[in-house]
């Protein structure tokens, strides 16, 4: 059996050690002064060369859109791709809640220090000082920038804006529109970037999916593209790629993201040489709305702004699960969230709200349907809400989202409590980047959900957005220029062998895939990958359970490549073809992710290793054996679907302006 | 329940298309609208045909990529997305005509998919406020009245699904664009571009192919976000504006 002192993953031969990697973009020096720094060490490059510089950017939505009209702007020459039928379409739009920023309009003792010290501390701490340190930094430009292109954040009756509070954090420090802050952030990037396509520094590319990466002469020169309206495979070449392609949170087939959210752009690139960090880290979110059942496409969050004031709660007694809980006493509730951790209550991080609402259920007190043998739901209940402020105030503030509550379910939030269960949202995991965003295949960026760097191994409620948008604006166009300045490379030529190796891979694949003809939908294996990655390598996760989920998905991804059935063709629009390519992606993700979680024996943020927990079942880190980012180089594999053993590399963790210390919330 | 489906089917933008007819059974009430359809996506490749093409992305009613015309209604019969449609809104027996939105300007790709690059083309026109990154001021430092926050965040709420355009009998966009204008001239930073926005937009929109507004008001009742008909009122205002000079 198991070997307690050798790390499970290389017992059973499933990775191998690898040389350390580091970031060595990241000037020496105090995390406060290294931003200014890095600016004015990075070369710039001359207003006049840079309409001779080609930028590739994948994904438009927050992180993709903003860095296209930002670079555009600058006066490079860019081209963005998205699959979707139009840039404002991208999932950031989903965003509900709000963005952070460092403003203290509040004067509630924010400072660009704090939201540092909460970011690493709501990551726990897994994540890079000098990034979050730089992302809390720049946080204030963006609200700058978002309110000078128009848009309309909350305001107060003085005409100032408004701020509310969120979830790991007691500070104000969340500026939000409505319940649709994401939309109306995202809006503001795509107008910011159509304007630059009616300017000419952007070619825009609708209903295009990047399925390859060109890398030539050892740097990222371009990508293969398909057009999904007329299915010819293009390729299309560049100085530089900029991966903005989000999350990879559809590896669990149910989940908040979009349904066309995929990791192909970023898993093509592993595939060529990126290293995939800390694929394991999944945020699963704690406010959304439950499975109604099995014809389930997607899951609906709810905004976490819920959670300030709604209260968390489960009959205290299994026999009053099914009751109407306005039957159920206050005596007869627990407060379970207010009651554990009595500092924090409802507004404790995502990852310890998911992970109670799971326990609460695993113990029958869980309520709504059954699913399986459990009830997966617990109550949000607004009536103190409701009681207190009036039903008006709630309305003004959740007006949409209640809408949306009642539209799903059918029941009514302000007359009966909502039901709520967590649900898999975001992805903290992502390639690997250094300081300057750039990954291990030279001039290869990745900005937003896509890479890792930024939320450790949990994100706070509003950092998102922040996120997607400090990258975007502020950060990739500051160092992509260090690497630019080296440009413009040598023409890349049609018949250069890296074009045509790209070219020909997608081709074959595409071909591959319409050939089988097997039994089985691309849904269906979708579906089937979904419940084992949930099953294994959700909330809970243990040795056991990882090493039965590689077995499963690798027998299921040997039955892809032979059963599945893709019908219809290649050169017209072929949604079946494009799930198809997605899902062949997942299914080798998700084994990466299982291997990732199968060797961090410890718990921190998103990842509860069932073997690692207190006395009193909270997580237990192991700072002495895992304060590090295990970034994961692909272990190669000839033939379509077959992945060989990846190699780790580990990148150590430094703090050194924050105190490590186990996170508590009581 | 079970239900009859009679669906556009067009294998490309120059074939010709048809209604065909499905059967479904066993629908749950649970459902959205597109889950029905995924289900009989499934059946569909189950029995070798090619599935049927339809938009869709957040399923959560805010990107904008799903359309449908059910029954003659843009979205179907509640005000809301096709994708928050639910099936509790359809009884048992139903027969269910499904067809993509039709206008000039959003000429169909396949089956139910149609092209809105038409909207973006609107936006590129003037749908922004120029303003490069790096260069905005402090946020407070203009001041923006409730009112006119609250009215331009009600405009901005447009999720450009084109089910304005698909309701309007002249498959006008005005809805679309007067929503937009609407945004950007509450505010204090959409001022300075106020009277070049519109004309330029409006040019554009015609330019595309889309009707002219004659206050039918289908665009409004059909909008999954109740964007109110008088966004088109302060287009026309500030067109009025912009044209005196």
């Amino acid at each position: 059996m198991t070997d307690t002192t050798v790390n499970a993953g290389i017992t059973h031969g499933l990775y191998t050690d690898g040389d350390p990697v580091a970031d060595t973009k990241a000037p020496a020096g105090p995390v406060q002064d290294m931003w200014t720094t890095r600016k004015f060490e990075a070369a710039l490059v001359n207003p006049a060369n840079r309409r001779k510089l080609d930028v590739i950017i994948v994904g438009t939505g927050l992180a993709g859109g903003s860095a296209a009209a930002t670079l555009g702007e600058a006066g490079y020459n860019v081209k963005v791709f998205c699959f979707q039928d139009s840039p404002r379409r991208a999932h950031s739009i989903a965003a509900q809640g709000g963005i952070n920023a460092a403003k203290n309009y509040k004067e509630d003792g924010d400072s660009v220090f704090r939201l540092f010290y909460d970011t690493v501390k709501g990551g726990d701490y897994r994540s890079r000082e000098s990034n979050v340190y730089r992302l809390a930094e720049v946080s204030a430009n963006i609200i700058d920038q978002c309110v000078a292109q128009g848009v309309p954040f909350a305001r107060e009756y003085g005409g100032l804006l408004d701020n509310r509070s969120f979830g790991g954090v007691q500070v104000s420090r969340t500026f939000y529109a409505r319940g649709q802050t994401g939309q109306q952030l995202l809006i503001g990037a795509y107008q910011a970037l159509e304007r630059q396509v009616a300017a000419g520094t952007v070619q825009q590319y609708t209903r295009h999916e990047m399925l390859e990466l060109v890398v030539a002469d050892g740097r990222a020169r371009g990508i293969v593209a398909r057009d999904l309206v007329t299915g010819e495979i293009e390729t299309h070449a560049a100085d530089a790629v900029v991966l903005a392609s989000g999350g990879y949170g559809n590896v669990f087939y149910l989940s908040t993201n979009a349904m066309g959210s995929n990791v192909t752009a970023s898993w093509r690139a592993h595939r060529k040489g990126a290293y995939m960090a800390n694929p394991c880290y999944t945020q699963i979110h704690p406010t959304c709305i439950p499975v109604a059942g099995e014809h389930q496409s997607k899951l609906t969050l709810m905004s976490e702004s819920l959670r300030n004031d709604g209260r968390i709660w489960v009959p205290k007694n299994r026999e009053d699960c099914d009751k109407d809980p306005r039957d159920i006493p206050e005596e007869d509730r627990d407060y379970y969230l207010e009651r554990i951790y009595p500092s924090f209550g409802n507004l404790v991080p995502r990852d310890i709200a998911s992970r109670q609402a799971k326990n609460v259920c695993d113990e029958g007190r869980g309520v709504g349907p059954m699913v399986g043998d459990f009830r997966r739901g617990v109550y949000l209940d607004f009536a103190d809400a409701i009681a207190r402020l009036g039903k008006a105030a709630v309305e003004s503030k959740y007006g949409n989202l209640f809408d949306m509550y009642a539209r799903i379910t059918g029941e009514n939030p302000y007359e009966t409590p909502m039901r709520i269960y967590p649900a898999v949202h975001y992805v903290m995991g992502g390639l690997w980047v250094d300081y300057d965003l750039q990954s291990t295949i030279p001039g290869l960026f990745v900005t937003g959900e896509a890479n890792f760097s930024d939320h450790g191994a949990n994100r706070l409620g509003a950092s998102a957005l922040m996120q997607g948008l400090a990258d975007g604006y502020f950060v990739l166009p500051n160092t992509i220029r260090d690497y630019l300045a080296k440009g413009p490379f040598e023409p890349l030529a049609p018949d250069h062998p890296a074009v045509v190796e790209a070219q020909t891979s997608v081709e074959e694949r595409t071909a591959r895939l319409l050939a089988i003809n097997g039994e089985r939908s691309v849904d269906s294996f979708h579906k089937e990958l979904g419940a084992i990655m949930w099953e294994y390598c959700g909330m809970e996760r243990s040795e056991e359970g990882l090493l039965k989920a590689i077995d499963l998905i690798r027998g299921l991804r040997e039955e892809f490549w032979r059963n599945v059935r893709v019908l219809g063709a290649a050169d017209t629009l072929n949604q079946s073809l494009e799930k198809a390519g997605r899902v062949a992606d997942f299914l080798e993700l998700g084994e990466l992710m299982c291997i990732d979680a199968l060797h961090r024996r410890e718990s921190c943020g998103g990842h509860f290793r069932a073997e690692s927990q207190t006395e009193d079942g909270e997580a237990l880190r192991h700072d002495d054996e895992f304060l590090y980012v295990a970034a994961w180089e692909f272990g190669g594999g000839e033939g379509l679907g077959e992945t060989g053993r990846p190699v780790l590399h580990k990148e150590d963790l430094v703090y050194e302006a924050i105190e490590l210390k186990q996170r508590s919330y009581k | 329940m079970n239900l009859t489906l009679k669906i556009w089917r067009q294998a490309g933008p120059r074939h010709p298309g048809e209604l065909v007819t499905y059967k479904v059974k066993d629908i749950s009430e649970d459902m959205s609208f597109l889950e029905m359809l995924d289900v009989l996506n499934e059946e569909l490749n189950a029995k070798g045909e090619e599935p049927l093409a339809f938009d869709s992305d957040c399923r959560e009613g805010i990107c904008g990529s799903c359309g449908l015309m059910i029954s003659g209604d843009a979205h179907g019969p509640e005000r809301t997305t096709t994708c928050q449609l639910h099936m509790r809104s359809f009884s048992d027996g139903d027969v269910i005509t499904v067809e993509p939105w039709r206008a000039n300007a959003f000429p169909v790709i396949k089956d139910l998919v149609v092209d809105r690059g038409a909207f973006d083309r609107i936006i590129q026109a003037g749908g922004y406020i120029s303003v490069n990154t790096g260069s905005a001021p402090d946020a407070h430092s203009t001041p923006v009245p409730k009112e006119n926050a609250d009215r331009a965040f009600m405009a901005a709420e447009c999720i450009g699904c084109g089910a304005c355009v698909a309701a309007c009998p002249n498959a006008s966009a005005m809805l679309f664009m007067g929503a937009k204008v609407t945004h950007l001239s509450e505010l204090p930073q959409g001022q300075p571009e106020r009277d070049a926005r519109v004309v330029s937009m409006v040019d554009q929109h015609d330019h595309e192919g889309f009707g002219g507004c004659t206050n039918v008001g289908a665009c409004s009742q059909a909008c999954p976000k109740g964007i109110p008909q008088d966004v088109i009122s302060t287009l026309n205002k500030d067109l009025r504006g912009a044209l005196r000079g």
